[in-house]
């Protein structure tokens, strides 16, 4: 099956073994929206952590960048088929917002500020694949593309990857988010094309 | 073709296409009641973000999502929790 698809497929060695199937390459970066741009001020920007337990942990704008950062350089996966290679981004590792948190959650329902919700295993966002990330190729996160903070969880499809991101929910139970209730798949692996609820 | 407003949204009339696949009747001109608001009027008068990755809907009055419409190869998905009720014009013959 791989043998045959790397041989049929000419487009998947545009990206050089990086473009997950079905996607292609953009050297944009496309602005999709599902509502109005919410427009936060720093000054009134918070970000919690609630566990199943009811416990709440806040961090303001200062204080998340008064945290230390890392600046990981990602491919980034859009369940409508575009794909970038290599962005990069400033941002704190969910390891370290994480680790004074106490939880036996197996799941996070992640909200922003605008109404949007995503959902995905605690697992996820641990062991250095997510951050919370404040900046883009050196510059200020726009508004249009979620700042001033958005999620940055790019081995799953970018949906995940919540703009304007308010707070982390931990939950005992998954809770399906805005797109994961309308057809999108629970998970999003772009490798294994998880698309649609069935795939 | 309705163009792009400002904030990326268009009107509801954007909706006909779509939602013409799966009704019978042209529900953009049903009159929608917002369950977070109360506003009703038609699906044309709604804010409609989107196409990718789903049709999106919102109330004018107070933005809330009032319809979403996700199409996928072989399934549609239709997401009206957000409508009270709609009210759709039909033919007094048809009373009952
Ligand atoms: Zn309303």
């Amino acid at each position: 099956m791989a043998i045959i698809s790397r041989g049929f497929r000419g487009r998947a060695r545009e990206g050089g073994g990086k473009l997950p199937p079905g996607q292609y390459l953009t050297d944009d970066f496309p602005v999709l929206s599902a509502g109005p741009t919410p427009r936060v001020d720093t000054d009134r920007w918070e970000f919690t952590v609630e566990t199943e337990s009811g416990q709440a942990h806040r961090w303001s704008w200062a204080e998340l960048l008064a945290l230390p950062y890392e600046t990981p350089t990602v491919d980034i996966h859009c369940v409508t088929k575009w794909s970038k290679l290599g962005t990069t981004w400033r941002g704190v590792s969910l390891d370290v917002l994480l680790e004074d948190v106490e939880s036996a959650a197996d799941y996070a329902l992640v909200h922003s500020y605008g109404g949007y919700t995503t959902n995905l295993p605690l697992e996820d966002l641990l062991d250095g694949k997510a951050w919370i990330a404040y900046r883009y190729e050196g510059e200020e996160i726009t508004p249009a593309h979620g700042g001033p903070a958005r999620l940055l969880v790019p081995h799953l499809y970018f949906w995940k990857s919540a703009k304007w991101v308010r707070g982390i929910r931990l939950l005992d139970e998954d809770w399906p988010g805005f797109w994961e209730t309308a057809g999108y798949h629970d998970y999003g692996d772009p490798w294994r094309e998880q698309r649609y609820q069935d795939d | 073709m309705t163009a792009p407003a400002q904030d990326g949204y268009q009107d509801g009339n954007a909706l006909a296409g779509p939602l013409g696949e799966l009704f019978a009747v042209d529900l953009t001109v049903a009159e929608c009641r917002c369950a977070g608001c109360g506003l009703a009027g038609p699906v044309a008068s709604l804010r409609l973000y989107g196409p990718a990755p789903g049709l999106v809907a919102r109330c004018p009055g107070c933005e809330e999502v009032v319809l979403r419409l996700v199409r996928g190869p072989g399934s549609a998905w239709l997401d009206l929790r957000g409508a009270v009720t709609l009210r759709i014009p039909l033919g007094s013959e048809d009373a009952f």
